[in-house]
């Protein structure tokens, strides 16, 4: 065991056990608490790819700013613990189907040779460069982050005309 | 050795299952509105690990607009949950059923 596989097993580990806490949990407070637990250890995984602009961004966009939006409005409508029904037949469909899913996928990492041969290469050490990426985004991808400051304008919009209170 | 990309697929893989699973069996509108947060952060996971396979940053950039996305996405979902609760008093979905056949 080396040190990258054993920091990959901890927060793979503990990424799983949010996301089982986010299922569990009664209380939406709890739920979006195990939410941040998740976004922190992805953050470290992507560290670890080496991806280091896209780790911050992670903490600062995800953590930050849309989990402290849901922890806000969890605790403006403070509407208590979650009612249990009876489940719909929809959620053993959506179970069995995640689960073929993600065998599917494992299976095809194993036994397929092009699954394998992306799975089981090393990822280079090398960390990627912010530097081209900058570059990438605003030369070849310039269109698309452009588009996205409509995108972001049209959301402020809604929200705002949604949330209003009626006169 | 370094951690293979199989191993942070799998994880994306059974992150995205866990997804699904609280979408189906939330009640909460806010708890759905996570479970899909937490599928696209699954997916996110998935982008950095293949960019990482074939050493492209093209992965990266992509993972740049899901995040742009699921942040508009949360602030106009967060606003109708609001709506929701003004209108219905409660956040359960079962009690969102007049479109319902």
């Amino acid at each position: 065991m080396n040190l990258p596989l054993i920091v990959f097993f901890v927060f793979a580990l503990l990424a799983v056990a949010g996301a089982v806490m986010v299922i569990l949990a009664r209380e939406p407070i709890h739920s979006a608490l195990a939410l941040v637990l998740v976004m922190i250890s992805l953050a470290i995984l992507y560290l670890l790819l080496g991806a280091e602009f896209i780790a911050a961004v992670q903490i600062i966009v995800y953590a930050g700013a849309i989990m402290v939006l849901f922890v806000f409005v969890i605790m403006l409508l403070n509407m208590g613990v979650e009612e249990r029904t009876n489940f719909s037949k929809l959620a053993y469909v959506g179970v069995v189907g995640g689960f073929a899913l993600l065998f599917e996928i494992a299976h095809w990492l194993f036994h397929s040779a092009a699954g394998a041969a992306v799975a089981n290469g090393p990822a280079p050490a090398v960390a990627f460069s912010t530097v081209e990426l900058s570059q990438l985004l605003f030369k070849s991808y310039l269109f698309p982050f452009e588009a996205t400051s409509i995108l972001i304008l049209i959301a402020i919009l809604g929200a705002l005309v949604l949330a209003r209170k009626e006169e | 050795m370094i951690v293979p990309v199989s191993y942070y697929l799998v994880l994306s893989a059974i992150l995205f299952g866990l997804g699904v699973v609280a979408f189906v069996f939330k009640r909460n509108v806010i708890t759905i509105f996570m479970s899909i947060e937490l599928m696209l952060n699954a997916v996110n996971l998935a982008f950095v690990a293949f960019a990482r396979a074939h050493n492209q940053l093209d992965g990266l950039v992509f993972v740049f607009f899901v995040i742009v996305v699921a942040a508009a996405e949360a602030a106009v979902g967060l606003a109708i949950v609001i709506m929701l609760a003004r209108n219905r008093e409660s956040l359960n979905v079962e009690r969102v059923n007049l479109l319902k056949f």
